[in-house]
């Protein structure tokens, strides 16, 4: 795939992610794999990086009309960071192999979500 | 408390072992655990993500994982990406979308699984 096109998909992940309210991550990781050639674990990595300006940006809109309780995301995300040890500590154990799969079913199960929200009507 | 301490684990785990945010397991967590409002929940997750994505990434950077370069690539135009889909999102059919969004994240998860 060509760099402009991985820019190209960088650019529909954002513009998907606004819309549906998934973080960029769903997509970038796949689009690193299949489009840059890099491994799952490589890939999920960089993605985690790649989130940080959209999730700033998203955070910074949504600040200005007053929507975040900033008491519980600050709960969450300081919480957040043990569980982030635990995420990569097991993320580099497992196969690259099994690590991709386990993606291959979250991704399909996003997809089941956002179907049943969307029919719910929010 | 307790229960936002818990979502924030849950969430930081799942984020730095998908690569994602963690807002899939944030958002309903707030909304059925806490009854958070689906709008205050999603904002809420996003501050809640920029922190958790934080400690993934240095984590993985602390472990040589991370490739800037890469990230950049696609973290950059995607920050442009959620500018023009808050514009337009008045005259985006989301409805309409969803369907095809769905069918995208299927079939690429079935590419994966493979």
């Amino acid at each position: 795939m060509t760099l402009a096109l991985v820019a190209i998909v960088g650019l529909a992940a954002g513009l998907l992610a606004g819309l549906f309210g998934v973080g960029g991550g769903i997509l970038f990781v796949p689009t690193l794999v299949l489009g840059l050639g890099l491994t799952q674990l490589h890939a999920e990595a960089s993605s985690l990086l790649a989130i940080l300006p959209t999730a700033f940006v998203g955070t910074w809109r949504q600040r200005r009309y007053g929507n975040v309780d900033l008491r519980a995301a600050a709960v969450v995300g300081i919480a957040s960071i043990l569980g982030v040890e635990g995420g990569v500590v097991v993320a580099e154990a497992l196969p690259e192999s099994v690590l991709r799969r386990l993606f291959g079913v979250l991704l399909i199960g996003t997809a089941v979500q956002i179907v049943w929200r969307s029919r719910r009507g929010s | 408390m307790s229960r936002l301490v818990g979502i924030g684990l849950l969430a930081g785990f799942f984020g730095a072992l998908f690569g994602v945010g963690g807002g899939i397991v944030i958002v309903p967590l707030l909304v059925l655990g806490l009854s958070f409002e689906q709008r205050r929940a999603s904002a809420t997750s996003l501050a809640a993500i920029l922190l958790a994505s934080a400690a993934g990434a240095v984590t993985y950077a602390l472990h040589g994982e991370v490739k800037p370069g890469a990230a950049a690539f696609v973290g950059i135009p995607a920050v442009a990406g959620v500018l023009v889909g808050a514009a337009l999102q008045q005259r985006i059919p989301v409805q309409r979308l969803t369907i095809g969004f769905a069918v995208l994240l299927t079939a690429v998860g079935a590419r994966l699984l493979v």
